[in-house]
């Protein structure tokens, strides 16, 4: 006999449990490393086993929920399970496991301070990313969201230095700038129109507003959402990389970003609704803004020898993916973006994973430190070139699917915009990864220098983490089903 | 006569009485404990109150067993009991909280004569909301306002006599502006009751001597709480006043104040609108509003300037008076509400940081920020509630500071006020920046390696402190009770209409009642 | 005219009482002087407060033999709380100018904020030069 399964609801509440457990365990275990690492990776793993015992009720059509109290009269914190929910939850908990490992090797191997204070921002943030997967509605989205800029703020700034402390500024300055002067106000116009902030299929706002409003309200959101980084919101990222490379990799790969896109997403998808925002035209101006994004960041991402850097440009470039696609409105575009969020998220951490890698192992922080570095680290390299192949979209990787998709949906609707955009852009991508895996593979190596160690490889839960993501890349693009059914049910599809 | 019908009395005489008992206690020990008990029993008072109030509706109590409108009458209506409520929760938690930060800061001698005064600072701010007579609320304004003004020349610099002064000239001639309102008002009605005013207010409206009131009271009271650009007096009064004091006016003073404006304009004098022919008065703009944004703005802006934490939240507390005005002046109940709101949850704020300053300056001796380097490190569990507090001046949210917002900004884009919206906005960015600078210095910096090792506040400093926190998380959350209690309110005073009048002849009309103003009024 | 100017001659001394007052509140420098304009200042408010209760050729309200005709008391009492509340803010407020005459050495405004000024950047200065905590006096 099979124990009974706890009600969905309970699991929605671990989900938001376990995190926050997590932390006060951490801080309690702070002073013994090895307690500490093994409290962070339990809590990852029950975390990923929660979320993924809610799959199989999404996946059948359930949408579970969980309704606290009211915050404000007629506004409680609420908890809906539905399929873009789902997706980014999927990939927020379980890449946290695999970063979990990888931290515990990159903080030992570079000998970090404040290791404590580190683990336990962490699980904060992640408990955030799962508020804000599993938000029901715009209030709750906020709430976590907020936690989520402040949680990761002593991550960023975690080295204290000058340069740390002033990203720090532009960091929080911006996106809680951006959060409380647009989206803040954003919220408030919804609730005022449509009299309620609960997310609905179909959009909560159908029927409420027309004409020009809706161009303005999509504004609040998409910019309001400065985690989506669309340009000019956009700075935060590249600031951001002063921090230490899992944060990177985790967060300013996955979590925080993809919560900004999710945010976007979600909010065409569940507050305008495709139908509203097609008959207003309301968001063809999302179409270009987030075009310009891909371009100019590509070609900003092209000039930076700083290899994080480079990353971060990519990453802006990739997020406005997301948006463009969204922007489309055919729902296999939208299906493409919920799409490109996994398969960008497994992506960019195996190119950051490489990046701090790289780092650990050698100390290098430039493009152009790099000769030859393939045959010393061929697993952290050849890792790094299958992240730059989904990157670029080349298959058997899981760029390519989503890809696909947006493009499908831009053919349908006939948005020559944005397939011009997704085309340009990929040439650019490659004009910018491969030479790195060229330089890396195929040119000699700087003599070493006296008194200077050659090196090898990283250590191992480095590269074993690498590797898994590296290998999750390709699998998703073999077996894609979960994600697929999941972004054929956002859009409408029946399970 | 039971109890339970004399609480209104209570709620103020209790204290009164109270106080010069305090100057008996010479030990600062003994002197502290009885205020506290006294505090305590206030706050059971004020709970009372509100169960009472709630079940029951307004509350009328006759002073000395005379009727209204001839005696003087206690009423505890929805708003009274909330704001009963708040002045009483924070007294008790500040007179917890006193005992060792007063011992460090103010002489010993002097110990005994502090509880006193604090004691009939409290009474004042109680009677002021409890009293249902509007001479005698100048009364009540008058013993606040004369304990606070001895009170914050208690303060240790020199500069807190000058402040105190200055704080005293300005302080008078509000409450005397405020007279002079209340006399011209007199003058056409013939009554002082409040509620007796509101009924016979509607007769003699349109008189350029009401007008005159009207102009009269909302210069006296705006002087009160200091809105733009009467608030000169506050700054230093706050910096320099001892932690405990400067906790408990920040908290409260200023909230009363409001109270008293809202009471005055909304309810005595709500049958004729006075507060919107304010703006009529000057121009076609809402004066209050302008004035509130204009509050706002300013305010934030100079505080971003401060080196001083004290005065840096000082000049916050001046743009927060401009946020609760501003919701005030949008005359919706959503407006009111989150007036209301914010000055529950402000003092929530402004509590807990300045008695967590209270404490950083017990242990540091310095409230400036060049010594406070790493103070988030030297005394973490203290600072950490300031930390609490600050998100909360910030308005993140899962705090107070963020529900009032979230209202205040509703309030606007319900009636399309764009540019209010805007400059709520605006001003909590400039938060982000003021507090941003304090967080930095406290957790960004290394505590420097010759500053001496400090223990953290004393327990009884800690548990109030952390109260409030809590309380700024709690009402974040959830708002049944901040939120609840501030929409009843609200939806009170903006219905508000005077019951009827008692029968027979009127005092204040008998012969000769309004005798010498034969063409004062009916020119308009 | 003539009668608004001469009829209304209490209210006339009222406002004439109430701006003197104000005025020296807010242009004199010295902190004793402006003590007194605030009494002249409040002293103009309680005349008011009189007159508005006096009835002509009424008596003081006095129950008395042959007397049909009384003044309003209500406002003389008022005053009389009025009163004392002044002489409250009065003594107060002298009381402090003291203690910033032994403080400061001076009573004028102008003085006082020279004297003020130069206390905040003393302070801040000998803070940043020898970075010990400084503790107030």
């Amino acid at each position: 006999m099979m124990p009974p399964l706890p009600d969905p609801a309970q699991i929605i509440a671990a989900c938001l449990i376990v995190p926050a457990l997590g932390t006060l365990a951490i801080l309690l275990a702070g002073r013994w490393p090895n307690l500490r690492e093994t409290v962070t990776l339990a809590t990852a793993g029950t975390l990923a086993a929660c979320v993924l015992s809610l799959l199989d009720p999404v996946l059948a059509g359930g949408r579970p929920t969980l309704t606290l109290w009211e915050v404000l009269p007629g506004a409680p914190l609420a908890f809906t399970v539905e399929p873009l929910g789902m997706i980014f939850a999927l990939i927020a908990s379980g890449l946290w496991v695999v970063t979990s490992v990888y931290a515990i090797g990159y903080m030992r191997g570079n000998d970090e301070h404040a290791q404590t204070r580190f683990y336990a921002c962490f699980a904060i943030a992640i408990l955030s990313a799962m508020g804000i997967a599993f938000a029901g509605n715009l209030l709750t989205l906020f709430l976590f969201y907020e936690v989520m800029t402040i949680s990761t703020f002593p991550l960023v700034t975690h080295k204290g230095s000058e340069e740390a402390k002033r990203a720090g500024r532009v960091y929080l300055g911006l996106l809680m700038g951006a959060s409380i002067g647009l989206q803040l106000v954003g919220i408030v116009a919804c609730w005022i129109l449509a009299g309620t902030l609960d997310f609905q299929v179909g959009g909560l706002l159908a029927g409420h507003v027309d004409g020009w409003p809706v161009l303005v309200l999509l504004a609040l959101f998409v910019f309001g959402t400065a985690k989506a980084a669309v340009m000019p919101f956009h700075r935060w990222l590249p600031a951001a990389m002063v921090a230490p490379t899992p944060v990177s990799a985790l967060l300013h790969a996955v979590a925080v970003v993809k919560a900004g896109v999710f945010t976007v997403v979600k909010v065409v998808v569940y507050v305008f609704g495709l139908d509203l925002l097609t008959d207003t035209a309301g968001s063809d101006w999302m179409l270009y803004a987030a075009g310009f994004t891909i371009l100019s960041a590509s070609f900003v991402a092209l000039r930076q020898d700083n290899l994080k850097r480079r990353l971060a440009y990519s990453t802006i470039s990739q997020l406005s993916y997301v948006v463009l696609a969204a922007a489309i409105l055919a729902p296999l575009s939208v299906m493409g973006a919920a799409l490109h969020i996994v398969a960008h998220a497994f992506g960019k951490i195996t190119l950051f994973f490489a990046a701090g890698s790289i780092y650990t192992a050698a100390h290098k922080t430039e493009i152009s430190q790099l000769d030859g570095i393939g045959w010393k680290m061929p697993w952290t390299m050849g890792a790094f070139a299958i992240g730059s192949l989904s990157m670029i979209g080349v298959p058997p990787t899981a760029g390519f699917l989503s890809k696909w998709f947006m493009l499908s949906g831009a053919y349908d609707t006939q948005a020559w915009v944005a397939i011009a955009v997704i085309f340009a852009s990929t040439v650019l991508n490659a004009a910018y990864f491969l030479p790195i895996v060229y330089r890396a593979f195929a040119t000699r190596p700087a003599p070493v220098g006296p008194g200077h160690a050659d090196h090898g490889e990283a250590p191992l839960p480095i590269v074993a983490a690498l590797t898994l993501t590296a290998a999750g890349s390709i699998g998703l693009f073999l077996f894609p089903d979960v994600f697929l059914s999941l972004a054929d049910q956002l859009v409408g599809g029946r399970p | 006569m039971m109890l339970s019908q004399t609480l209104p009395a209570l709620q103020v005489v209790l204290p009164l009485v109270a106080a010069p008992l305090c100057l008996f206690l010479r030990p600062p020990k003994l002197a502290w404990l009885f205020a506290m008990a006294v505090g305590t029993a206030t706050l059971a008072t004020a709970i009372a109150l509100i169960i009472q109030v709630q079940h029951t509706g307004p509350i009328h109590y006759e002073m000395g067993g005379w009727a209204a409108p001839w005696g003087i009458e206690y009423v505890i209506d929805p708003l009274d009991s909330l704001i009963l409520g708040l002045v009483s929760g924070i007294a008790w938690l500040v007179l917890v909280y006193a005992g060792p930060s007063v011992e460090a800061e103010i002489h010993r001698d002097q110990i005994p004569a502090f509880y006193v005064l604090f004691l009939l600072c409290l009474t004042g701010l109680l009677g002021m909301v409890a009293t249902g007579d509007v001479f005698n609320l100048f009364v009540f304004l008058e013993v606040s306002s004369l304990s606070t003004y001895a009170l914050v020349a208690m303060g240790r610099d020199p500069r807190a006599l000058t402040s105190a002064y200055r704080y005293l000239i300005l302080g008078s001639l509000g409450a005397t502006f405020y007279v002079i309102g209340i006399g011209l008002l007199y003058m056409m009605t013939g009554t002082l009751n409040m509620e007796d005013l509101a009924r016979r207010i509607p007769e003699v409206a349109d008189t350029r001597t009401v007008a005159v009131a009207i102009a009269f009271l909302a210069v006296g009271l705006a002087l009160k709480l200091a809105l733009f650009p009467l608030h000169k007096w506050l700054p230093g009064a706050y910096t320099h006043a001892p932690s405990a004091v400067t906790a408990f006016l920040a908290a409260t003073a200023t909230k009363v104040a409001i109270y008293v404006l809202v009471r005055i304009f909304f309810t005595v004098l709500g049958p004729i609108d006075a507060f919107q022919t304010l703006p009529a008065a000057i121009s076609e703009t809402q004066v209050v509003a302008v004035l509130a944004m204009l509050a706002m703005l300013s305010g934030s802006a100079v505080a971003v300037f401060q080196t001083n934490v004290k005065r840096l939240l000082a000049y916050s507390s001046i743009a927060q008076v401009g946020t609760m005005m501003l919701g005030i002046s949008m005359v919706s109940v959503t407006g009111m509400t989150a007036g209301l709101v914010h000055m529950v949850n402000h003092a929530l704020i402004k509590g807990t940081l300045f008695m967590a300053l209270g404490a950083v300056a017990l242990r540091v001796g310095s409230v400036r920020l060049e010594h406070l380097d790493g103070i988030g490190y030297r005394m973490p569990v203290t600072f950490a509630a300031f930390l609490v507090g600050a998100f909360s001046l910030i308005g993140v949210p899962m705090t107070a500071g963020f529900i009032s917002k979230f209202i205040l900004v509703r309030g606007a884009l319900e009636d399309g006020h764009w540019l209010m919206a805007a400059a709520v906005v605006v001003s909590s960015l400039l938060a982000i920046v003021y507090v941003w600078r304090i967080l930095e210095v406290a957790y960004m910096r290394s505590p420097p390696a010759t500053a001496p090792r400090v223990r953290e506040a004393p327990l009884v400093m800690l548990a109030p402190l952390w109260l409030l926190a809590l309380g700024n998380l709690y009402f974040g959350l959830d708002t049944t009770y901040s939120v609840g209690l501030a929409q009843d309110a609200a939806d009170y005073i903006l219905t508000y209409m005077p019951g009827e009048g008692p029968p027979g002849e009127h005092p204040g009309l008998g012969p000769g009642a309004r005798p010498a103003v034969p063409s004062s009024g009916g020119a308009h | 005219m003539l009668e608004t100017v001469l009829g209304l001659y209490n209210y006339w001394i009222v406002i004439i009482l109430m701006m003197a007052g104000f005025y020296t509140v807010i242009a004199r420098g010295n902190l004793a002087k402006k003590v007194i304009g605030l009494n002249i200042f409040q002293t103009s408010m309680f005349l008011m407060y009189i007159t508005m209760g006096a009835v002509e050729s009424g008596t003081a309200p006095i129950v008395a033999e042959g007397a049909t005709l009384y003044t309003n008391p209500l406002p003389s009492v008022l005053i009389l709380t009025a009163i004392v509340v002044g002489v409250a803010t009065t003594a107060l407020g002298l009381a402090l100018a003291v203690r910033i005459r032994e403080a400061y050495g001076t009573l004028e405004e102008d003085d006082l904020r020279v004297l003020e000024d130069r206390q905040d950047t003393l302070r801040d200065t000998a803070a940043t030069q020898d970075g010990e905590q400084p503790v107030s006096p």
